[in-house]
């Protein structure tokens, strides 16, 4: 390189073009220099300070106070049952959200939660742009937070930028030391908090303290602590950038009417210094001071347009309304904007935020159907569920006496909270015996009665008889009837009764 | 690539790849360097995976990878772990009065799941997977048991087999009427509309079919017909037959007889095992 350098900066010999005039300059991308892997460059973030930056303070304590706080929240379920509120108990194969309790058959609830997240994404993004990467998302939030321990022991933008050049002194490795400290201290208790939503927060504390936790806590501890400490404080932006899907799928959703951060070239162009009592005419308010390009956590200048890179986190508004104010022009001139108000502004005509378009509307209906499918099944949840399996192998049976058999399965599941009694019946079929394995007691009918305890399934072996000759066909639709004794709750599932081929 | 045909793409101003579709262009950006490091530390994974752990075939062998650890022999530690955890079942089992394991609700799921997967190994080549049998196979299912439905009758038969070869196994023999020269075809088939008769009410005998039934016959399987277990000797009026019930069958039978054997289980299975065996059966539906 060094070579090449050299050969370019000497002028040419040749006589006959003297008066030609030449440069002493390098091809930015030529061929030699060019790299197949990007260094990364590193961003320091100045702090913003306006109204944005106090939403993005609050939204932090709001979604790290729920992030830590959830799992101590205690729910009374009654003897025997998990006391948390929210738990998902993996080896006891439940979910407990407040009064709802989820079996793992009813995981529906969860994929109908994960739909209506996904729905509201895309309304909020056709809505107003990346508000959920601005605002809420984890990678924002625990960056956001690592920054500001950052900037707590080596200083602003400057300070961190000249510290970075600096020599190892004894002050730098005592500053970075530190930092790193209280990063790692932040990612273990991210790790901690997240286990406690699979045990019993206050148990699983004083295993902890103790040492006396399972490897497995210690385990998804270590694992998220390290992905913490590896996204948060070192990754940072790379995460948004290249490993996020969500900057490449959000564009779909997004429309000329839709708001996004949006730096106003028509007021602020052409731009350039200016100086105190110096007119504003025939020129634009941006006076070039960079102020935007400074408090940037993702390192790039919003006066280029719209770009992948942006999370819309609005503190380039924050920090161009305190210029603005300071040189005494209006605020605004980087604002939550729409592609469309450029042309209207163009046109004449006044700012217009339409937040109600038919992509919106589309988007909160789909988002209030799938809410109150949920809602409903959820209201209308019951508390015994019966699966039915009938024996294939073999399909009937031949007793002695000619009466044909067959055997089924079932599966009675109580969710309520206490212990329940249900009777077995059959409809559809007359003149029928039914015998269920290790079952005693019988209603006045015959029907046979299961005694099931609270939050458990009982798989039970249930045999049919029915003669021959009440048979109509090789196949009979038949139906049971299990419903609880003391109560109204009651499950019907329709099964087949085979015989021989008639 | 030559150098005429790299492109550089106008909006960007980065050069493209020359791959094209539908006039979308490839941009050649460079990686970000901390992607290539990651690809670097998963090669050095890889080949650290491969020293440590089997990895490659040699001529007759293979390298056992420096920790000397395989898969195989942790199933092994696990399955090893798993019957040590089984044996307090099975020692309990063992111990226990059938009758005992069948109240004690943990020990008969242990010994119903036990049996299943004992009898899918070991009785269901000739009794099928849902016991349904087989012609000359008994349908385990039903309520008709030649030597007996009880829990004590099933694991006996289990345990020693028919016709097997333990000293104590259960054992009878028909006459072969014809080749033995004990009846002539004329009686056999007399007899043969008589037991017809028994379970087919609309057939109807001779007397002298029924004459040579209750002198031949009767003494094993009763002057009713109906069995008798001791003899394993099978009812001959009810619905079910181990063999097919057209006239046909039942003349081959008298005339030649038929012996099945079920082999001894004892000292092939473990006691723990028979006795799930037995439960399982039992459990199938015809249980007395």
């Amino acid at each position: 390189m060094a070579d090449i350098k050299n050969s370019a900066s000497t002028p040419s010999s040749d006589d006959h073009h003297q008066k030609i005039e030449r440069a002493n300059v390098e091809a930015v991308n030529k061929a030699g220099e060019r790299s197949l892997y990007a260094p990364r460059k590193k961003i320091h973030p100045q702090r913003a300070k306006g109204k944005f930056r106090t939403i993005k303070w609050f939204m932090m304590l709001f979604t790290l106070g729920i992030y830590y706080i959830t799992p101590w929240i205690r729910w009374d379920r009654g003897e025997g049952m998990p006391d948390q509120a929210v738990l998902i108990d993996i080896t006891g194969r439940r979910f407990y959200f407040f009064f709802i309790e989820i079996w793992p058959q009813e995981v529906y609830y969860v994929t109908g939660l994960m739909i209506m997240g996904g729905i509201a994404l895309f309304l909020v993004t056709s809505t107003a742009g990346r508000m959920w990467c601005g605002y809420s998302c984890p990678q924002t939030i625990w960056t956001d937070l690592f920054l500001a321990v950052e900037r707590f022991f080596e200083g602003e933008r400057n300070a961190r930028i000249k510290l970075d050049k600096a020599p190892w002194t004894f002050d730098k490795i005592y500053k970075r030391v530190l930092k790193h400290i209280v990063w790692i201290w932040i990612a273990l208790l991210t790790g901690g908090a997240w286990v406690f939503y699979f045990s019993d927060a206050p148990t699983l504390y004083q295993q902890i303290l103790t040492n006396s936790a399972s490897f497995d806590a210690y385990f998804w501890i270590g694992l998220l602590a390290a992905f913490t400490y590896l996204l948060g404080g070192i990754a940072r932006e790379q995460v948004c950038t290249y490993m996020c899907p969500w900057p490449r799928i959000q564009a779909v959703m997004m429309d000329e009417e839709t708001l996004a951060v949006m730096y106003r070239y028509d007021r602020g162009e052409p731009r350039g210094p200016h100086k105190k009592n110096e007119s504003w005419e025939g020129r634009g308010d941006c006076v070039q001071c960079r102020q935007c390009v400074v408090v940037c956590p993702m390192g790039i200048d919003i006066r280029d347009g719209m770009q992948l890179e942006c999370i819309q986190c609005s503190l380039c508004i924050d920090a161009c309304n305190n210029i603005m104010e300071k040189v005494g022009r209006p605020q605004g001139l980087i604002a939550y904007d729409s592609l469309k108000n450029f042309e209207r502004r163009k046109k004449g005509e006044e700012n217009k935020f339409r937040i109600i378009r038919p992509r919106t509307l589309f988007y909160s209906f789909l988002l209030a159907v799938v809410g109150t499918i949920m809602l409903y099944s959820l209201l209308n949840r019951s508390e015994l569920d019966v699966n039915i399996l009938r024996d294939r192998n073999p399909l009937f049976v031949q007793l002695s006496s000619g009466d044909i058999r067959n055997g089924y399965t079932l599966k009675i599941m109580n969710k309520s909270e206490v212990e329940q009694k249900y009777s077995i019946e059959i409809e559809g079929i007359e003149n029928y015996s039914i015998r269920a394995e290790g079952i005693e007691e019988h209603t006045v009918d015959g029907a046979p009665i299961a005694l099931v305890t609270r939050d458990k399934l009982r798989s039970l072996r249930v045999f049919v008889t029915i003669p021959e000759e009440n048979l109509e066909s090789d196949s009979v639709d038949i139906t049971f009837a299990v419903s609880a004794i003391d109560g109204d709750e009651k499950d019907v599932q329709t099964t087949s009764f085979k015989g021989p081929d008639k | 690539m030559s150098e005429e045909n790299k492109k550089i793409d106008e909006f960007s101003g980065v050069e493209t790849t020359g791959h094209e579709w539908d006039d979308i262009k490839e941009l050649n950006n460079p990686m970000p360097r901390w992607w290539v490091w990651t690809f670097i530390v998963t090669c050095i994974w890889g080949f650290a995976y491969m020293f440590l752990y089997p990895s490659w075939p040699l001529i007759n062998d293979y390298y056992k990878g420096y920790l000397g650890e395989t898969n195989r022999d942790r199933v092994h530690a696990e399955l090893s772990m798993v019957a040590q955890e089984r044996g307090q079942f099975s020692e309990r089992i063992k111990s226990m009065d059938l009758e005992d394991i069948d109240t004690d609700r943990e020990l008969h799921v242990y010994a119903l799941e036990g049996g299943r997967a004992a009898f899918g190994d070991n009785c269901a080549p000739c009794h099928g997977t849902g016991a349904q049998g087989f012609v000359g196979y008994p349908n385990l299912n039903d309520d008709d048991w030649i030597w007996g439905g009880s829990l004590e009758d099933i694991h006996y038969t289990i345990s020693y087999g028919i016709r097997g070869v333990h000293d104590d196994t259960r054992l009878n023999d028909m006459p072969a009427y014809l080749r033995d020269e004990l009846l002539t075809r004329d009686e056999i088939e007399s007899v043969a509309t008589y037991v017809q008769s028994l379970s087919d009410k609309s057939v109807t005998a001779s007397s002298e079919g029924q004459n040579l039934f209750m002198d031949n016959c009767a003494l094993c399987h009763g002057e009713d017909g109906k069995g008798l277990r001791e003899f394993g000797a099978p009812n001959l009026t009810d619905a079910i037959t181990l063999y097919v019930t057209d006239r046909d069958s039942i003349v081959d039978i008298i005339s030649y007889s038929r012996s099945g054997v079920m082999p001894t289980w004892n000292g092939r299975l473990d006691e723990a095992t028979i006795k799930s065996l037995a439960i399982y059966v039992h459990s199938l539906g015809g249980g007395e």
